[in-house]
C-alpha cells in the first residue's frame, strides 16, 4: 500500500519532449486511470513509475521513497502488460510463480501461494498449460495473477484489455474492479478507451500531448471538462462545438448565424465580447420544428443506436449531432430546429481552450438538473 | 468460454498437430494445382534431383565394397562387391581412426559449445544493452562474416603459436617492456603456445559471426514487454539470459549446433597446419592421408577402395547429428516455435 507522488516529471528523447512537467498524486488504495490518445505520453508516464524508463527531470516517489534511481524490482510495483508478456516456455504455474522464485522463496511455500492466487482468478484447471494453449482472456488472467502474487504496493496496468474482444473486455474490466475492491492496492491504469476509464476509475487523469489537462472523478470530467480537448475526448457520441462570441449584454453567446444561446454562468458574463467555443453534448439537445429552438440546421444523416437515434445535422457547414430517443424521420436537407438545455452548456475560451464558467457551475454539477 | 476452449482442447490432445500446423499453413491454397500431369512432372523433377544428389554417395559406397583389382578395373564395376567390412577395417586400422575419432569429437564438441556460448553472450550484449559501441561492434562482427579462417590463416597461426604475442607487441611498442627491463632487469617475454593441443584446435574456431548474427536476429524477435516483465519480476540480466532467453532459443541452439558440428568436423586446413603430433590429429586430416597419391602408394595401383571406406566412416557422425537434430534444426531456422 503506497501513495505515488509525481512532481514536475519530464521525459525527453533527445530534443523531443514527450512529457513536460507533470504533477500527480495517487492516493493510497486509489484506482487512477490515465486516459489519452496514443502518443500523449500516458504509457511513458506509467513506465517511468515502473522504472522501465529513465526520468529526464522531476521526481517520483512511492510510499514516501524517491524512486528515480531505483531498479524496477526495488520499487514494489507489479505491472500488467498490453500483450500479457507471459514467458512462453513456462507453464501457467511457473509464470505466476516466477517473481517468487527470483525472490528466492522455497518451492513448497511458493506452490501453495501460486495455487491460492490462481484459484482467485479462476485458473486452477490450467496450471500445467503453456501460454500458447490459452485463450486471450485466460492469458490476461495469468498476467493478473502474476501481478497479484507479489502483493505489490502499486499495480500498474498498461492498456491490458486492448487485445481482447469487446465482450471479454467488459468482463475483464469488471473482474479488475472486483480484484481492486478486494486487495485495495494503489493502481494506475493506462488506456485510450474512455469507457474503461469511466467505469474503472476513482479518479481520471486526461493527458494531452505530454501534459495533464484535467484530473477528476469520472463524473467531474464528464460534466465539467476543463478544456475543449477533454470535452471532445470524453463522452460518446462526442460533444458538438460551435464558435461564437459572448454578447455585449453578457447574457448569451452569439453564433456565426446570429442565433443566440443564453448562458447562466456568472463567470462567463465577465468576458463581454470574448470569442468562445460553445460545447454542447448531443444528449443535452432536443430536436424541434425549424425556426423554433436556439439553433437551426439541415438534416444530414441518421445513425441508429438502438435505445436512441443519433441525428447528424449541418449548422453553417459545421457537423453537429443530436441524440433523440423519439425517432422522427427526416429527408436529407430538411431544415431542423435544435433546442438547447441552457443549464448544460459548456463554454471555453477560443484562445486557449480553457473552460470559462468553471466555478459558477459547481453546485449544479453534482446533482444534474431534471 | 467453453466454446472458445474447444480448439485448444483438441490441440492439447494431439500435441503433434500443433507443431506441424505452422508448416501446413505455409502451403498457400492457391499454390496447390490438382492436375495429375503436373504432379507427375513435379515428382520426376524431384526424383532426378534426388538421383543427382545420391549418385556420388552411391559411388563412394560402391567403391568401398570392392577389392583393389575391382575398383581399378575398366570399365568400372557399378554393382557392390563383398569387401565392405574388410575395407572398413583396413581404413580404420591404417589411420588409427579410434584415437582420431575421439580427437575430432572433442574438437567438434568444444567448438560447438564455444561457438554457442560466445554467439549467445555477444548477441545478448548487442541486443539488450543500449550503449554507444553497440552498432560499431555489431558491424565489426558482421564484417568478419566475410573473412573465413583461410583468409586470416597466417596471423591466426602466429597468434596460435604464441597467443600472448599481441600483448607483447603492445608492451614493446609502448615502451613498457623497456621500462620493466630498465627498472627491474626482468626481460618481458610472454608466451603461450597452442600448437599441438586441443586448445589450439578449438579456440581459434569459436568466434562466430554467423552464430552471433543468428542469435541477434532471434533476440530481436523477443518482445520488449517480455524483457520488461522479467525486470518487473526482479530477474537480473544474467538470470533473464539463463532462465528466459536460453530456454526460448532451444531451437536456435539446435540449429547452430548442427551447422557448427558439421563445420568443425570437416575442418581440414587448420588442424593440418597446427598439428604435427599425430596423437592430436583429426579425422578429416587422416582421411586426406588416405587419398592415394605417389606418397601413399609408392607408385603402385591407387587404393581408392580404402579411401572410400574411410570416407564412409568419417561421414557417419555428421549424418547421425543431422538426422537427430533435423526436426529442431528446421524449426530453429524458420523460427516458428513461438
Amino acid at each position: 500500500m503506497a501513495k505515488i507522488d509525481i512532481r514536475q516529471v519530464r521525459k525527453s528523447y533527445g530534443k523531443d519532449e514527450v512529457i513536460s512537467g507533470v504533477d500527480l498524486t495517487v492516493n493510497n488504495g486509489e484506482f487512477v486511470v490515465i486516459l489519452g490518445p496514443s502518443g500523449c505520453g500516458k504509457s511513458t508516464l506509467l513506465r517511468m513509475i515502473a522504472g522501465l524508463e529513465d526520468i529526464s527531470g522531476g521526481e517520483i516517489s512511492i510510499g514516501g521513497t524517491v524512486v528515480n534511481d531505483l531498479e524496477p524490482r526495488q520499487r514494489g510495483c507489479a505491472m500488467v502488460f498490453q500483450n500479457y508478456a507471459l514467458y512462453p516456455h513456462m507453464t501457467v504455474a511457473e509464470n505466476i510463480g516466477y517473481a517468487l522464485k527470483v525472490a528466492g522463496m522455497k518451492k513448497p511455500e511458493r506452490l501453495e501461494k501460486v495455487r491460492t492466487v490462481a484459484k482467485s482468478v479462476g485458473l486452477e484447471e490450467f496450471m500445467d498449460r503453456k501460454p500458447g494453449q490459452l485463450s486471450g482472456g485466460q492469458r490476461q488472467r495469468v498476467a493478473m495473477a502474476r501481478a497479484i502474487i507479489r502483493e505489490p504496493a502499486v499495480f500498474l496496468f498498461d492498456e491490458p484489455l486492448s487485445n481482447l474482444d469487446a465482450k471479454l473486455r467488459v468482463q475483464m474490466r469488471h473482474e479488475i474492479r472486483r480484484i481492486h475492491n478486494r486487495i485495495k492496492a494503489t493502481s494506475v491504469f493506462v488506456t485510450h478507451d474512455q469507457h474503461e476509464g469511466m467505469t474503472l476509475a476513482d479518479r481520471m487523469v486526461i493527458m494531452n500531448k505530454g501534459t495533464i489537462d484535467q484530473v477528476g472523478t469520472p463524473e467531474e470530467v464528464y460534466n465539467r471538462p476543463a478544456t475543449v480537448y477533454v470535452a471532445g475526448f470524453i463522452g460518446s457520441p462526442a460533444m458538438n462545438f460551435l464558435s461564437g462570441q459572448i454578447s455585449a449584454e453578457q447574457s448569451a453567446i452569439v453564433l456565426a448565424d446570429d442565433s443566440r444561446v443564453e448562458i447562466a454562468s456568472e463567470h462567463a458574463r465577465a468576458h463581454p465580447g470574448a470569442l468562445v467555443q460553445l460545447g454542447l453534448r448531443p444528449e443535452d439537445l432536443t430536436l424541434c420544428a425549424p425556426g423554433s429552438g436556439h439553433l437551426s440546421g439541415t438534416f444530414d444523416f441518421y445513425e441508429e443506436l438502438g435505445s436512441a437515434g443519433l441525428y447528424h445535422l449541418m449548422i453553417e457547414d459545421v457537423p453537429f449531432s443530436v441524440l433523440s430517443s423519439a425517432k422522427p424521420r427526416f429527408a436529407h436537407g430538411d431544415p431542423i430546429g435544435v433546442l438547447v438545455d441552457t443549464s448544460r452548456v459548456h463554454v471555453f475560451a477560443a484562445k486557449d481552450g480553457r473552460r470559462i464558467d468553471t466555478e459558477a457551475r459547481i453546485p449544479q454539477q453534482m446533482e444534474p438538473a431534471e | 468460454m467453453t466454446q472458445a476452449d474447444l480448439p485448444l482442447a483438441s490441440a492439447v490432445r494431439d500435441p503433434d498437430a500443433r507443431i506441424a500446423s505452422p508448416l501446413r499453413k505455409r502451403r498457400a491454397p492457391g499454390m496447390v494445382e490438382n492436375t495429375p500431369l503436373l504432379n507427375i512432372l513435379t515428382h520426376l523433377i524431384l526424383l532426378s534431383g534426388m538421383i543427382i544428389l545420391l549418385f556420388p554417395m552411391y559411388l563412394v559406397f560402391n567403391a568401398a565394397t570392392l577389392s583393389l583389382q575391382e575398383v581399378n578395373a575398366q570399365p568400372a564395376h557399378l554393382l557392390p562387391g563383398d569387401q565392405f567390412w574388410n575395407n572398413i577395417r583396413e581404413a580404420w586400422v591404417t589411420r588409427d581412426f579410434g584415437q582420431k575419432f575421439l580427437n575430432s569429437l572433442i574438437v567438434a564438441l568444444g567448438v560447438v559449445t564455444g561457438k554457442i556460448f560466445i554467439a549467445c553472450i555477444t548477441a545478448f550484449g548487442l541486443v539488450f544493452f543500449d550503449h554507444r559501441l553497440r552498432m560499431p561492434i555489431f558491424w565489426a562482427v558482421f564484417i568478419t562474416l566475410m573473412l573465413p579462417l583461410e583468409v586470416r590463416i597466417v596471423p591466426t597461426y602466429a597468434v596460435a603459436a604464441n597467443a600472448l604475442q599481441p600483448f607483447q607487441t603492445i608492451l614493446d611498442w609502448t615502451g613498457i617492456s623497456w621500462l620493466i627491463r630498465t627498472v627491474s632487469g626482468i626481460e618481458v617475454a610472454l608466451e603461450w603456445n597452442m600448437l599441438n593441443s586441443y586448445t589450439g584446435l578449438i579456440v581459434p574456431l569459436i568466434a562466430t559471426a554467423t552464430g552471433t548474427f543468428l542469435y541477434r536476429q532471434f533476440f530481436l524477435t523477443i518482445p520488449d514487454e517480455l524483457v520488461e516483465a522479467a525486470k518487473m519480476d526482479g530477474a537480473g540480466p544474467l538470470r533473464f539470459l539463463a532462465e528466459i532467453l536460453v530456454p526460448l532459443s532451444r531451437t536456435n541452439i539446435a540449429a547452430l549446433a548442427t551447422i557448427m558440428f558439421v563445420y568443425s568436423w570437416n575442418q581440414y586446413l587448420w588442424p593440418l597446419l597446427i598439428i604435427t603430433d599425430p596423437s592430436y590429429s583429426v579425422v578429416a586430416v587422416e582421411l586426406g592421408k588416405l587419398v592415394p597419391d605417389t606418397n601413399t602408394t609408392g607408385g603402385a595401383i591407387p587404393n581408392w577402395h580404402i579411401a572410400m571406406a574411410g570416407t564412409l566412416i568419417v561421414t557417419v557422425p555428421p549424418v547421425i547429428v543431422v538426422i537427430f537434430m533435423q526436426r529442431w534444426f528446421v524449426r530453429g531456422l524458420i523460427n516458428t516455435d513461438k
